[in-house]
């Protein structure tokens, strides 16, 4: 069984939402997804200051048989990207919801947030797929 | 039954396995009206082996084989019998695409060597297995430096007017589907050569995506590759080398252009290994710098360790290909040209840098050669002032279709007519003496040409 | 050992350049190369030895069963390649005139001929490159008749689930949304989805027939109807031609373009990759916007027909005439099968597949669309011993490389969970399937009995699995003179 926090929102296309408190949110893909998609090889991310509406891909996550696009959870602008995972792209699959982060967004409103799945809810969405 | 093995105690047995009792149930779901018994009256009837034969002797021997001194993006270089010995071994020639490595090592390490040996020689970090020819590639190189020029939002791609011709139309009809602006950059009428002025004339004030620079260009002339460079890194705009492979024995590679080099180079791989064969198969070449490689497109292989922890080969980067990101693919292209792939390794192994170095020499010496013996005849002179690399353009005192036309009478292809494109010349003619052409046949052409104009402006 | 490990500095193949070659002159110093390319430096014995062993680390037809699905590896008749090589077509300029070029141009034209016949369909161009660039001339037809015509509103193809990687990128490479079209569960496209998504947006539907599952879609006049009613066109994916090559006909179906896989349906050889060459076909209304050069005849013979005269023209694929030498391989394989062979190929891969599914079935394989009938290739889902044994499709993929048969396609298509696309092709023997269903029967054995054994296959190919991870994730793409680096392997 894969591993949900109780503390961050989801979407259905398998992001993990944090909210910083600080006005800007953290995205990430979940654990579930690392293991689906396997050794992650290489991340592309957008450029800082990209403004993205929601349910836009915005970044690429390559394992070796598949790339999957990044969703942008709700609306907002791009302000930091993960560096690390330009040399070290399997943090995602060491660290998905710690290192392994992608991107960092400040959403045009944050009250969108509360249109994110909780975890009990993604959860339903991880047994579903199975 | 031609290539067929099955004998009839086979197919009983085999029938009675699937349970059915003629081959033509298995068809069962086909719907009846759609079936087409006849279809294939217009097909004629099979020939043997030694019938076809005759047939495609017959039908060789018709094409002649006249003394060639056309190029324009094709040329007739000596091709060394090991090449097609090697080639045409049927592991190679029958070998599927390396999907499975392990049992592709070979086709899989010819290709590593092909892309070490077009990334030494473009002075570039990377290349790709290979593309259809060099004009596709010029389309592909053109939809990657979109996708790779990330920080500029406009579609406008700067085309040499003395870009062959016929690359210009390849590229219009691949790119421009996608919304793509290709804008016309001049020449300079007296010297053939492309500059800054030209480029930047052409770009205006508006953002530009990517140039493109053909060294040499159509007219075998040298371009000023370093400038050319400079200002449109200083625009902002990512820089494609469209180069003949050859004449990178001798010039300045686009790795090496301007202050920080050209971040593509393509091309027709043609002079490596190919015979001209009315044009293809050829294969043509894409190399990029390192930070661009996954917005190359076309299959690349890399070097990597297996179980055991011995050196092997194997695809990599698929991820950005059709097979696996369909429709956000970098291209649709599933292919490479592998077999002639394989002919230009072999045969660069075979020259070496050195080698390389000597026929791009004597094709250099043969075509200046050529058109000196052209220019001493009356009304024929060289068109353009710049540097050129084993080709040239000439001006004739008659349309160059009509010129051609005798020569050919004459079992002698004088040329490539470049009146036809650029009908700002007036009657010019491009002329390319290989390394295979010899010092009788350069007289030749010279004695014939002279021969036909003095008969044509006498008549006229 | 790469070519590059064996030069030595000094060392030449002196036969095969110019002796004396004068120093180029004219040539400004500013232009020219400061530093020789790092090519190998290596005698002609070395190149003859190390690259015909390199061959020898192939599996090829010559050598090899290669039961590929959807990629139809048959054998590739010797008279093809060598007829093709004769010297008056090698040396023959592109840009020669058509004075000199009556005898290619007469194959071509001929080859024309056999490919309408063949298809149904009205007129054929031979410029296309190679299956992908068949789609994509395909493809922006169907956009240029749509522009002739003033509809520019049409900006979707439709494409089934189970299509090649190929049809929604040349769609999208032509500027049009490729969008997806389930398929039913017996394989057939599901009509339902089909009819709720054309629409005045619809500019056409790219459909392989019979498609990547191995089954003939029976709704094809159906499916045909619903993209006409609605304004789109039909494009035939040829990838399986073979499947149906004097059965029935691409234009008896209803489809307004297709292309040819030559390499696939008439024998033109992979090698290791390409070249290959992608012909497409077109309905009347079509004809104008087929990919120049075209090869016509008139009373003086015959020529090649450019822009100029096809102002309609989608355009040029390549900078001259296309895969010309691969055309006339197919031309010669099209000419010794004649009639009666062109019929009996779709006939002898189809019996060969399905005895090669009955076989296989009793074997204890499961067959993906056990109710239906197999086209030339049929589907294996691996899934029960995935779960049983924890095998994979790659596991058992991998083991008959060490039997000595090429792997079949394996995660196409990829909706079928872990499964084997099979492909025999008309020209094996019943002997060399009965081979395979040995093969195939010991290593599901194996599964059961030993699952490590199939895990670490191949034992037996000049390497073990590879390490595509760490291919992608250190880049090692090119030899390089100097020192490797932290991201290049340590050979």
């Amino acid at each position: 069984m894969s591993d949900i926090p109780a503390d961050l929102r989801y979407t259905r296309s398998h992001e993990w939402i944090k909210d910083n408190g600080d006005g800007t949110i953290t995205v990430g893909i979940t654990d579930h997804a690392q293991e689906a998609l396997g050794d992650i090889v290489f991340v592309e991310t957008p450029e800082n200051g990209r403004t993205v509406g929601a349910e836009e891909a915005c970044a690429v996550v390559e394992s070796v048989k598949a790339a999957s696009d990044i969703y942008a959870p709700i609306a907002g602008e791009i302000v930091e990207t993960n560096a690390a995972l330009g040399d070290a792209p399997d943090l995602i699959n060491s660290s998905p919801y710690e290192e392994g982060w992608i991107l960092r967004m400040t959403p045009s409103n944050l009250a969108d947030l509360a249109t994110l799945l909780d975890a009990s809810a993604y959860e339903e969405v991880v047994a579903e797929d199975a | 039954m031609p290539f067929i093995p099955h004998t009839d105690d086979d197919i009983r047995a085999m029938l009675a396995t699937i349970g059915v009792e003629r081959i033509d149930r298995l068809f069962d779901e086909i719907p009846q009206a759609l079936r087409c018994p006849e279809a294939l009256g217009e097909i004629p009837p099979a020939l043997s082996e030694s019938g076809i034969g005759r047939l495609m002797r017959e039908r060789a021997r018709a094409d002649g084989e006249p003394l060639c001194f056309i190029g324009a993006g094709a040329y007739d270089h000596h091709i060394p019998a090991a090449v097609w010995e090697l080639v045409s071994r049927g592991e190679f020639y029958s070998a599927y695409t390396p999907y499975q490595a392990e049992a592709s090592q070979g086709t899989l390490q010819v290709l590593y060597e092909f892309q070490s040996m077009m990334s030494a020689l473009t002075a570039l970090d990377a290349s790709n297995a290979s593309l259809y020819d060099g004009a596709s590639a010029l389309a592909e190189a053109v939809l990657m430096a979109l996708r790779a020029n990330r920080r500029c939002t406009s579609q406008r791609v700067l085309v040499p007017r003395a870009l062959h011709p016929l690359w210009r139309r390849t590229l219009a009809t691949i790119v421009e589907p996608q919304g793509v602006e290709l804008i016309e950059a001049g020449f300079d009428i007296a010297s053939g050569q492309s500059s800054v002025a030209h480029y930047a004339e052409a770009a205006g004030e508006d953002e530009i995506a990517a140039v493109i620079i053909a060294q040499p260009n159509v007219f075998g002339v040298l371009e000023p590759v370093d400038a050319l460079t400079d200002w449109a890194r200083a625009r902002g705009a990512l820089v494609i080398g469209a180069v003949n492979p050859l004449a990178l024995a001798l010039l300045s590679p686009p790795g090496d252009w301007g202050a920080q080099g050209a971040d593509i180079a393509c091309g027709e791989a043609q002079p490596f290994g190919m015979p001209l064969a009315s044009g293809g198969p050829y294969a043509g070449f894409l190399c990029c710098r390192q930070s661009h490689v996954r917005q190359l497109p076309g299959r690349i292989v890399g070097r990597t360790l297996d179980a055991d922890g011995r050196v092997g080969f194997t695809l990599t980067l698929q991820a950005r290909e059709q097979h696996i990101r369909r429709s956000k693919a970098t291209s649709n292209i599933c292919t490479n040209q592998g077999l002639m792939v394989t002919a230009a390794t072999i045969h660069l192994a075979l020259l070496g840098a050195e080698g390389l170095e000597r026929v791009a020499a004597q094709c250099h010496a043969n075509t200046a050669h050529l058109v000196e013996r052209l220019a001493a005849i009356p009304g024929v002179e060289p068109l353009f002032s710049g540097a050129v690399f084993h080709e040239r353009a000439l001006r004739l005192p008659l349309p160059s279709a009509e010129v051609l036309e005798s020569l050919a009478a004459h079992e002698l292809l004088g040329g490539f007519a470049l009146d036809a494109h650029y009908p700002e010349l007036g009657p010019a003619l491009l002329v390319c003496a290989t390394e295979a052409r010899t010092e009788e046949e350069m007289a030749h052409y010279a004695d014939l040409l002279g021969r036909i104009l003095g008969a044509r402006l006498a008549s006229h | 050992m790469l070519i590059h490990d064996q030069s030595r500095a000094g060392r030449r193949a002196t036969t095969q350049a110019p002796l004396n070659p004068p120093a180029p002159e004219g040539i400004p110093a500013s232009l020219r190369r400061r530093q020789r390319a790092a090519l190998p430096e290596v005698s002609e014995m070395q190149v003859v030895r190390h690259y015909t062993r390199l061959s020898q680390k192939n599996f090829s037809i010559d050598t090899h069963f290669y039961p590929l699905g959807s990629c139809t590896m048959k054998y590739n008749p010797r008279a093809c390649n060598s007829l093709a090589m004769l010297p008056g077509f090698l040396a023959r300029h592109p840009l020669a005139p058509d004075s000199h070029g009556q005898g290619v141009l007469a194959c071509l034209h001929d080859l024309q001929d056999i490919l309408k016949a063949v298809t149904g369909m009205h007129a054929v161009s031979l410029a296309p490159a190679a299956g992908a660039q068949g789609e994509f001339a395909g493809v922006a037809m169907i956009r240029a008749y749509h522009r002739a015509r003033g509809d520019v509103a049409r900006t979707e193809i439709l494409v089934p689930d189970a299509a090649h990687g190929t049809n929604p990128a040349s769609a999208v490479m032509c500027g049009f949304v490729a969008r997806e079209i389930p398929t039913g569960p017996d394989g057939d496209v599901d009509l339902e989805a089909l009819r709720a998504a054309v629409g005045p947006q619809t500019a056409g539907i790219m459909l392989t027939n019979p498609s990547t599952l191995g089954v003939f879609d029976r709704n094809i006049e159906a499916i045909a109807r619903t993209v006409h009613e609605a304004g789109g066109l039909l494009y035939y994916d040829g990838a399986n031609l073979n499947a149906i090559l004097g059965k029935v006909r691409p234009g008896d179906m209803g489809f307004d373009v297709i292309h040819m896989n030559l390499h696939k349906t008439f024998s033109t050889p992979h090698g290791g990759g390409g070249p290959g060459a992608g012909p497409v076909g077109v309905s009347a209304r079509l004809e104008p916007y087929l990919p120049v050069p075209l090869v016509a005849r008139d009373e003086t013979g015959y020529r090649w027909l450019t822009e100029a005269d096809r102002p309609d023209s989608i355009g040029r694929l390549s900078a001259f005439g296309g895969n010309i030498g691969i055309l006339l391989r197919a031309y010669v394989y099209a000419r010794l099968l004649g009639r009666e062979g062109m019929g009996r190929v779709a006939e002898f891969a189809t019996l060969n597949a399905n005895y090669l599914l009955a076989r296989l079935t009793e074997a204890g394989f499961e067959a993906a669309y056990p109710k239906r009938r197999a086209s030339h290739e049929f589907i294996l889902s691996l899934r029960r011993e995935a779960r049983d044994w924890g095998v994979t499709a790659m596991d058992v993929a991998k083991r008959l490389l060490d039997h000595g048969y090429h792997a079949p396609t394996t995660y196409f298509p990829l909706l079928v969970p872990e499964c084997l696309l099979i492909e025999p092709t008309e020209t094996e023997s019943k002997e060399m399937l009965d081979g395979f269903v040995e093969a195939m029967t010991a290593i599901r054995r194996e599964a059961e009995e030993d699952p490590e054994r199939l895990r670490g296959a191949p034992w037996t190919q000049p390497v073990r699995r590879l390490d595509e991870v760490r291919a992608a994730r250190h880049l090692d793409l090119a030899w390089s003179a100097q020192p490797q680096g932290a991201n290049h392997g340590e050979s």
